[in-house]
Formats: C-alpha cells, structure tokens, sequence
C-alpha cells in the first residue's frame, strides 16, 4: 500500500548567526521557538500526532533525544512517541523522509518532522592527552601518586579543540569542508569570480524576499530571555557586492583557493519543523496541504567530493519518474558553498559526467539561475547543518505554491559524502 | 489512554484503621515500627487542633507501655504534615483559659519528648507552626524531598507557643532559629537539612530504610556547632538580640507589632533554660493572643480564607490569551504561566513582547524558580505576535491601554474567533464596564479582572461584575484567581471599583496637602506612623503622577461625591515629564537620590492622619451603599491585599468600628467644616448602626 503524503504547514526560527559565543538558544529551545507558534496555529490539538523526528547532529549532554524533549516542552504530552535522527548535513530531510515512508506505508498518519542546529553551543573538547591525564589523576589512590601525575600537567591539556571545527573536517579523508569545495571548483573550472557573484546574487534574493514579506509565516520570531525578539535572519547582507566580496582572502586553502567566507554558508542557529499528514488526516482536521511528497532518494560518494552528494541524489528521482530538466520547475540546492552548487550545475551540464556517471546520453539539461535557489540560501542565511534540509523542503513547498509551479525538488550534499532528494508536487 | 503514572499510584497514602475513639489519627506497626497517621476528620489539610493533641495524648499513654522498637509520626494528607494550628480553635481563647489549653497541649508534646524509645517525624509538603512543633518534640525528623518547615505566628501577631522557641534554637543555631521565628520564612528542603532541622532529606521512596535507620540509631542526629555554645551565655545573647531588635523594629515597628520583640525579649532572658523559657513561652503567647494587633491580624488570616473561598471550585481555564504587552499584560502573563497556565500574549509589536518574556525571567528569579521549572513557565508563556491564542483561549484577558475606542475594536475582532465558552475579561482600571459591555462578544462572558501591579507581588484581583454577566463567568474567574495563587474580591462595576475607589482620595488629599505646604516628608511619615506600607505621596510616585491626575479626574467626572481638587501644578509636572518614580523624578526627586521616608513619625499630626485616612472608610461606606461590595469584611480584605492597608488595624471599615461610628462621623463633620464638603459624610452610614 502506498498512500499520498502531504506537507501541510511547517514553520523555523530565523537562522542567526553564530557570533564567536554560544547563542541565545541551544538547540531544542530553538526547535521550541518554531514548534510552539506552530502547533498552535493548527486547527487540532498538540496532542494529535503519531510521532516527532527531529534532526540534530550536535546534540548538547543537557538534551539527549532532543526530539523527545522538544515535544514534552511543547506540550504534546507525555505520551507522544519521539526520535531524533542525525545523518550530518542531512539530519532534518531525513526525519521529512522517515515520516514521509511511514505515512506512505500506513502505519503513521501526521507526524511532526524536523531539524535543529545551535552551532554556536557547539561544545569546546578536550585534548585526548588531556582526557587521560584526568582520567589518571582520578585513578591515583596515594598523595604521591597524584602528586606525581600532577607533574605531568601540560598547559596545552587546557586549551581546547573547539568541537565545530572538529566536525566540519571529514574523517576519512581528514579535509575541511572548505577544501572538498575547492576540489570541486578545480574539478569543474568554477573561477572565483562566478563563485562570488553567485554569493552576491543569494544574498539580495534573501533580502528581497526578506522585504516583499515571502518568508512570513515560514519564519517565525524566536524570544530570548534579554528579552530580543530575533525576527529574521540576520546573515543576510542586502549591500553585498562583487567588489566587497572580492577583498576577502581564501579561508580554506591559502593564498591561492577560491572558496572564502563570503562565498562559503554561514555557521549559524536554527530551527525548522514541518507537518507531514496522510489523506484521512488531512480530511479529519480539514487541512489544507501545500505540497504533495512523491519521492525522495540518498545517495553516496568518495568524501572527498561530498558537495556533488545532489546530482547523485536527485538525478535518480527525474530517472525514475521520467522527467527532464525542464520539467522541475524550481530547485533547493542547499548552498553548503558556492562553488560546489555550481559544481553541481555543472555537472548536470557536462556531457561525459552525465553519461558516465548518470547514464544518460547526454547532458542532463542546464538548470537556470531563475529556477534555482529563488529566495536566496545557506550562503545568506546559514547552514545550521541538522536544520537546513528541512528548511529547503519547506521553503520548496512556499516558493513552489507561491509561484504555481508544478514540481520541485529539493535536495543537499552531505558532510562524509552523501546527499539526500526528495520530489514535490503542488498539492 | 490510562495514566500509567497515576495507575501505579496509590490512591491514599494508608489504610490504616482509626483506633476506637479516635478520630484524627490512624495507627498501624510495621516491623516493629509504631506508626501514628495524622487524618483530621472531614477536611483535606491537617491542623494541630486541642481535638489533635488530646488524641495524641492518649495514643501514647497506651504506646508508651508497649514499648515499640520506635515510634513514627506522619501525616496522611498528600498536601502536606501539617498547616499549623488551629486558628478557629485558639482564636477565641482568652488569659487564663488560653494559658491552660497551651499547657495542656504542652503536656502532650512533653510527654512525646520524654518516651524511652526514638521517635521520628517523617515530614512532607508544608509543616508549619504547630506542625512544626509536634515535629520537633520528636527525637528525629525525616524529611521528604519538597518538605517546607516554617513559622509563620508572627504573621499573626504571634510567636510559636507549642515550644517551637525553645525546642528550635535548641535543635539549631539559636540565631537561624530565631531568624525563621521572626521573619516567618519558611525553610525548604535543602536548606532545613543545611540548617539541621532533618536529620536525613530522602524520596519517599526510601522512607523506609531512613525510618529503620532511625530505629537502629544509625542516623546521625544534626550537630548545633559552636555558635549554639557562644550562646549560652546571657551577654552573648544580649548582643545578638540587640542586633535582631533593630532589624525588626525596620520591618515591623514595635508599637504596632509587639511579637517580635516578645520573642526576643523571651530568648535573650531565658535562652539556654528550657523550662523556663517553657513557661515564658506560655505567658508571652497568652499575653500576644489578647492584644488588637494579633486579633486583627488573625482576622486578616480569616478574610483572606474568605477570599479564597469565594474562589472555590474548577475554573475549567487551561489556556488564557493576553492582549497587549505592557506592564500589566506581561506581568499576569509571566505569573500566569508561573502557575502553570498555558500563556499566549499578544501584541502588535514583537519588543514589548521581548520585554515581556524578560520580565517573566526575572520573575522566575526573584521567586527562586530551579532552572527546569523557569524553563517550562517560559515554554508555557508564548508571545503570539499573530493572535493565534485567540481562538483556543479559555479565558482571553484583555490588557490594552486604556482606551475605549482601541478596546472596542479588540472586542469586535474577537467576535469570530473565541471558542464556544470562552470568556473575554478586562483589566481596564478606569473604563466603566458598562460602557464596555456593548461591544463584547458576549455580555454574559464578559467581566472584569483587575490586577494590581506587579502581579507577581500584589496578591489581590477585583473580579468585577456588571448588570449582564452571568453567575458562571463570575465563579470561573474567580476561581481562576485562586487557581493562580492570587486573592479574589468580588465587587461590582463602579468609577475606580473599590479598591481605587477607597484609595484615591488617600492619594488626591496628599496632594491637597503638599499644595497647602505641608511638608511631604512629613506626610508620608503620618501614614507610616498610622501603619500604611508607603505614605501618599510616594504611592502617589510609585502609581505615576500621571495615573493619579487621570485616575482623579475620571473619579471626579463619574461619582455623585466631591473629590479632592486636584491642584494645578500636578498637569505641570506631568506636562514636564515629572511622573513619579519611573521618571526618576517626581514629587520626590530620586535622580537627585532622594527618597521617601521610612522610618514612622513619633508624633504624627493626628488630624493630617485622619485627613488621609478617614476619607477611605467613608469611600468605603460608599461603596457598600452601592453595592460595589457586598460587606465590610471583602472592603477591609480587599484594601489588606492589594494595597497592604494597615493589617494590624483590620481594614479602613473595621478600623471605623473599632474608633466608633459616632466618632468617625464627628471627625468627619469637624473636617467638612474646616476644609470643605469632600469630608461630609456618605449617608450610608446610617446604614451601619
């Protein structure tokens, strides 16, 4: 049995940006921020759902399970069945994909699914050295011992490794994202200079959308305890120029890279949830769907190329259900870089990439600028890595309603080197 | 679904049988471990009554010849060990007929002290005044996580007289002991094990092995350290006591608050002497139980009860919705949601809503919230920038700025959107209700809630009542007050209800008498000397210059009664921004560090004191002529509990009739003739008799 499922309404924080001190919020109060407005702009109860997902990848020691807590503090009561679910850069399309399955399949029939990143509570570690010294000091029994294994104490035991730049270096191929980018970008001849205004170009297509007021509803005010009402996302630079951009030095691979901060994401703070429902919820609560998910795929690759995780994702997706370029109306390419999306398009317009490794005869087709990231991206509005994949499956399901278009997909590369699809229609 | 949680529970915390003839205790042996279950008949809170303790004395002639392994004492009521003694009982009480019930009582908890085996309290939830007492007249006390020792007499014009001074300071550091005697703070339970009080703080869970251990001996009993010994002696003790003396005399001076200074003057004398210090305890108690100030202030105890009373039953509100962010709005929200509504509050803008949320936090801290139970009073308490509360709201307060014309137009959109049942209320404090009423969705859902700010300190709403709004929406509010841990008064539409009703001419005569150039300091202190919390003129600060001009003039506009005027020089300072306390500057300049006396005048103007005082009872008989209130007793609790209106004096209308009719009447006539007909008496009282 396979049954329609529809995303029928879906709300996140602003994403802000991490600013060199632990944010406001850790990761659940955010996902409380976004949840709370939108569960109670639903015509049922909190208490009506069959189940939480929600994505995090760092989660903090206070929050373990952060899914489960997040819906106890929402209010969906004691005995609503909660799990978290963390594939790196992935995380909140795969809770989306998980509850899609089980709608489809029949077993669920409204889930609650989402994603959730504090980047900036990300913990500082320990130096290993550091780790056993303690764990030795501990050990010894006898004052000489200990006064022995204090003379063993290192300055350097404390001064920490912080966790984020640890998470963002592969482990197998011990690369920074930044540098699986710059591979990319040498790989398909993407200059610096495309990859800058590429940024550019994202950051006035938040901005605009910011200001013609696209994003209401999407994005809802999250309320520190100073008492700051944070209303949009505050990465956005509307003033963002070639020219500025082009002052900025490589900050991966000096002095020659191309990928910089300027046309890397942001590391931020956020949120998103979506509400996922079957047919018979959707008539039970007399809900009225935005999107219909007709498919997704995950896909993997060598880590060290991990940004081209979408043209192995998504491609399948058009193969399977027999469409071409053309026939996806709009795209989420979630911005990890600017370069490795270019990659990407690049690739869906090369000719041997796309015989060799897709197996069509040719190109895929060429993936217009109009159509793709139309409300700007990662790159303006950060990359909270749990988060953003159910950002661009919601966003997808808002651009595609507000434009009429008829099929989307929404798609990202994942950190290790995998990606993750999922195809929309207009409900 | 069933709750699991509740399923696993038992309903009742024993089934043990009452012994024949008794009717407040339960008695079971458990491993060799006498229980005693402390059940007074017919009501759901323990008190330690005359019934309780000769019961008791009973119970243990008998136990004491059967020699169990030891004996435990608890309670049976899931709220608590006990709330106190029982005030109904001993309130009556007088001289010698006090003094020998509290011998009697006395008797049993020796008799308790003295048994040959270990004796163990095991204490949950509140266990205040005599439950406290009864507690510490056992060897040992266990306490259950939550537990929340106090003595709260002195609020009653009191001090413990079941041993709790003698028996405390012997079992703690004198001088904590006394702290909790005369402040009537309470002792949590971390803090009582700190303190010593228990001698082991453990889940209910492990009641059981605690109460063997204490059986076998193997509990350590609390250590009273050195400063107990320092104190043994008379000049140590007069040290200490003089110290603890100055510091009462700020809070609770001793010409209108006697207990403190009883208590001190008791240890400093006998501390160390425990029987002595018995006997005194007695006399003292006895002395403290016949004097006005306990009386009224026990009478204070008894229409807060009343209140509370009036506010009975289930409020059927989960979710309440506030409109508008300012500081009123934020403050019931915040407290709201303390309590444990769900809380949506509205407004159009997101900073007041930010600063809402701050306010909330720091609430939570200022009433020593845990970190986890801050955290989920601010889940529950969600800005609604979209209004989305509206539609779920059980009850929507309204807390918009005062206008008429903005309130009107809320009402209107709420038409559509409240849920069937819902009740819309209004915190309006100057709007007349039935001007209001037109306009609501539905008249006999609608009604006031007037809070009195801040909240979270204030413990008085006026549930205010119009021509059409039904009995239920009344019962539900209230209700809901009671539910949020604030007192409700039920009163009925009228310019300023009753409590601003009563209050302003306090404030406005204030101002009448600083433009005759009458020193403000000087007022103020009168009314600190008559017993008011804050004289007029700096409650007239605090309120803002600018509240009391437009309070003043919409008073003046509505009642049939004259009011004091209202000299020019108030719009002037109100047009120079001049308003009170929140301006920094005022009547009083504070940028300039300037503050308010506080230290009661010794010898106060009596007719400036009557000049404030004797125009609140007249408003108050006003107000029960017109029904505003339907008796004296919810005047005088209502002026206690939202404006802190001399409690040792009984309320405005309980002062008129301990001072006499006839003579508050002359008063009044003498003051109409000499400073105008805003002093003529309201014909009402020839109504009082």
């Amino acid at each position: 049995m396979t049954r329609p499922v529809y995303l029928v309404d879906g709300a996140r924080t602003p994403f802000l940006k991490a600013r060199g001190k632990p944010g406001p919020f850790t990761p659940v109060d955010l996902a409380v921020q976004c949840g709370r407005p939108l569960l109670m702009r639903q015509p049922f109860a909190e208490t009506a759902f069959d189940l939480v997902i929600l994505g995090c990848v760092n989660v903090i020691q206070d929050e373990m399970n952060p899914a489960r807590v997040a819906a106890l503090r929402q209010g969906m009561g004691d005995e609503q069945v909660a799990f978290s679910v963390q594939i790196n850069c992935g995380s909140g399309m795969q809770s989306i994909d998980t509850a899609f399955r089980y709608i489809r399949d029949g077993s669920h029939e409204m889930i609650l699914a989402g994603g959730t990143e504090a980047l900036s509570h990300a913990p500082l570690v320990f130096r290993e050295e550091a780790v056993e010294w303690f764990g030795g000091m501990a050990r010894e029994k006898s004052a000489l011992g200990k006064a022995q294994k204090l003379s063993e104490w290192r300055p350097d035991f404390f001064s920490p490794v912080i966790g984020l730049e640890r998470g963002l270096i592969d482990p197998i191929t011990s690369l920074n994202m930044g540098q699986t980018a710059e591979i990319l970008a040498y790989r398909f001849g993407i200059d610096r200079a495309t990859a800058d205004a590429y940024a550019v170009e994202s950051h006035h297509r938040l901005a605009r959308a910011q200001r013609e007021g696209w994003l209401d509803g999407e994005v809802v005010p999250a309320f520190d305890r100073e008492g700051t009402a944070h209303e949009h996302d505050d990465g956005v630079r509307p003033d963002s120029s070639a020219e500025k951009l082009a002052k900025l030095s490589p900050a991966f691979e000096k002095p020659y890279g191309k990928v910089t901060a300027g046309n890397s994401s942001q590391i931020t703070d956020g949120a998103s949830w979506v509400i996922l429902a079957s047919e018979t919820a959707v008539e039970a609560h007399g809900l009225t769907p935005i999107a219909r998910i007709v498919d997704s795929e995950w896909a993997a690759l060598d880590p060290a190329i991990m940004g081209l995780g979408p043209v192995l994702a998504a491609t399948p997706l058009a193969q399977r259900h027999g469409l071409a370029c053309d026939d996806i109306d709009l795209w989420e390419l979630n911005e990890a870089f600017a370069a490795q999306v270019l990659a990407c398009t690049a690739a869906w317009q090369d000719d041997a990439f796309c015989r060799d490794v897709l197996g069509y005869d040719g190109a895929f087709g060429r993936i217009d600028r109009d159509r793709l990231n139309v409300d700007g991206g990662a790159i303006s509005l950060g990359h909270p890595v749990g988060t953003s994949g159910n950002r661009i499956v919601l966003h997808l399901a808002n651009a595609m309603r507000r434009n009429d278009a008829r099929r989307g997909i929404a798609t990202e590369c994942i950190g290790g080197g995998q990606g993750g699809a999922m195809l929309l229609e207009a409900a | 679904m069933t709750d699991v949680m509740q399923a696993i529970t038992p309903e009742t915390m024993t089934n043990a049988p009452r012994p024949e003839g008794i009717r407040n205790w339960r008695r079971e042996e458990k491993g060799g471990i006498l229980r005693l279950w402390l059940d007074c008949e017919g009501t759901g809170t323990n008190v330690i009554s005359e019934d309780v303790l000769r019961e008791l004395g009973s119970l243990l002639d008998i136990i004491a010849d059967d020699r169990p392994r030891a004996l435990a004492i608890r309670s049976a009521k899931p709220a608590g060990f006990a709330a106190g003694a029982d005030i109904d009982g001993f309130s009556a009480l007088r001289g010698a007929a006090a003094r020998e019930k509290l011998e009697q009582g006395h008797a049993v908890l020796d008799t308790l002290a003295a048994l040959p085996f270990p004796t163990i309290a095991v204490v949950h939830g509140h266990v205040l005044g005599g439950g406290f007492e009864l507690a510490l007249a056992c060897a040992h006390r266990i306490g259950i996580d939550g537990v929340k020792f106090g003595f709260p007499e002195v609020q009653l014009g009191l001090h413990p007289g079941l041993g709790g001074t003698f028996r405390l300071p012997a079992l703690i550091d004198p001088v904590e002991a006394m702290q909790m005697m005369l402040t009537g703070r309470s002792a949590h339970d971390r803090k009582a094990k700190r303190l010593g009080i228990v001698d082991a703080l453990v889940p209910e869970r492990h009641v059981e092995a605690a109460l063997a251990a204490a059986a076998d001996g193997r509990i350590d009993a609390a250590e009273t350290g050195f400063r107990a010994a320092a104190l043994r002696t008379r000049a140590a003790r007069s040290l200490a006591a003089g110290r603890m003396r100055s510091e009462a005399e700020k809070k609770a001076p001793v010409r209108h608050y006697p207990a403190p200074h009883a208590l001190i003057a008791l240890w400093e004398t006998h501390g160390g002497d425990a029987a002595a210090m018995q006997k005194a305890e007695i006399a003292s108690f006895a002395e403290l139980l016949d004097s006005a100030t306990a009386q009224n202030l026990i009478r204070a105890f008894f229409l807060r009860r009343k209140l509370k009373s009036a506010g009975r039953g289930a409020d059927g509100i989960d979710h309440v919705h506030v409109i508008g962010a300012g500081a009123m709005g934020a403050e019931i929200a915040a407290w709201s949601a303390i309590r444990g509504k769900r809380v949506t509050l509205e407004d159009v803008a997101l900073e007041p809503l930010g600063a809402a949320i701050r306010q909330a936090s720091k609430i939570c801290d200022a009433k020593h919230l845990s970190g986890i139970e801050t955290r989920d009073a601010l889940d529950r308490m969600m800005p609604d920038p979209d209004g989305l509360g509206r539609s779920r709201a059980d009850l929507v307060i309204e807390a918009a700025p005062e206008k008429r014309a903005l309130k009107e137009k809320i009402y209107a959109a709420l038409k559509d959107e409240l849920k069937p049942g819902a009740i819309l209320a209004t915190n309006t404090s100057s709007i007349p209700l039935a001007d209001l009423t037109p306009a609501a969705p539905d008249a006999a859902r609608f009604a006031g809630l007037h809070f009195f700010n801040p909240v979270s300190k204030m413990q008085l709403v006026e549930v205010v009542a119009h021509e059409r709004a039904a009995k239920e929406t009344l019962d539900r509010l209230a209700a809901f007050t009671t539910a949020i841990d604030r007192l409700p008064a039920r009163v009925h539409d009228y310019p300023g209800f009753l409590v601003n009703r009563v209050l302003t001419p306090y404030l406005m005569e204030a101002l009448l008498l600083v433009d005759e150039g009458r020193d403000k300091r000087e007022i103020d202190a009168a009314a600190l000397a008559f017993g008011m919390p804050m004289g007029p003129v700096a409650l007239a600060d605090t309120v803002g210059l600018d509240i009391c001009l437009e309070v003043a003039g919409s008073l003046r506009g509505a009642l049939d009664r004259p009011m004091p005027d209202t000299p020019d020089w108030l719009a002037e300072m109100v047009g120079k921004g001049h308003v009170g306390r929140k301006a920094d500057r005022g009547l009083y300049d504070y940028s300039g560090g300037e503050e308010p006396p506080d230290t009661p005048a010794e010898d106060p103007d009596e007719e400036l004191i009557d000049r404030l005082i004797l125009p609140m009872c007249d408003a108050g008989v006003e107000c029960l002529r017109k029904r505003v209130a339907s008796d004296a007793d919810t005047v005088d609790a209502a002026m206690i509990f939202a404006t802190g209106w001399a409690p040792f004096r009984g309320g405005p209308m309980h002062y008129a009739e301990t001072r006499g009719h006839s003579a508050i009447l002359e008063r009044l006539r003498m003051l109409e003739g000499r400073h105008g007909p805003r002093f003529a008496p309201d014909p009402g009282w020839d109504d009082l008799g």
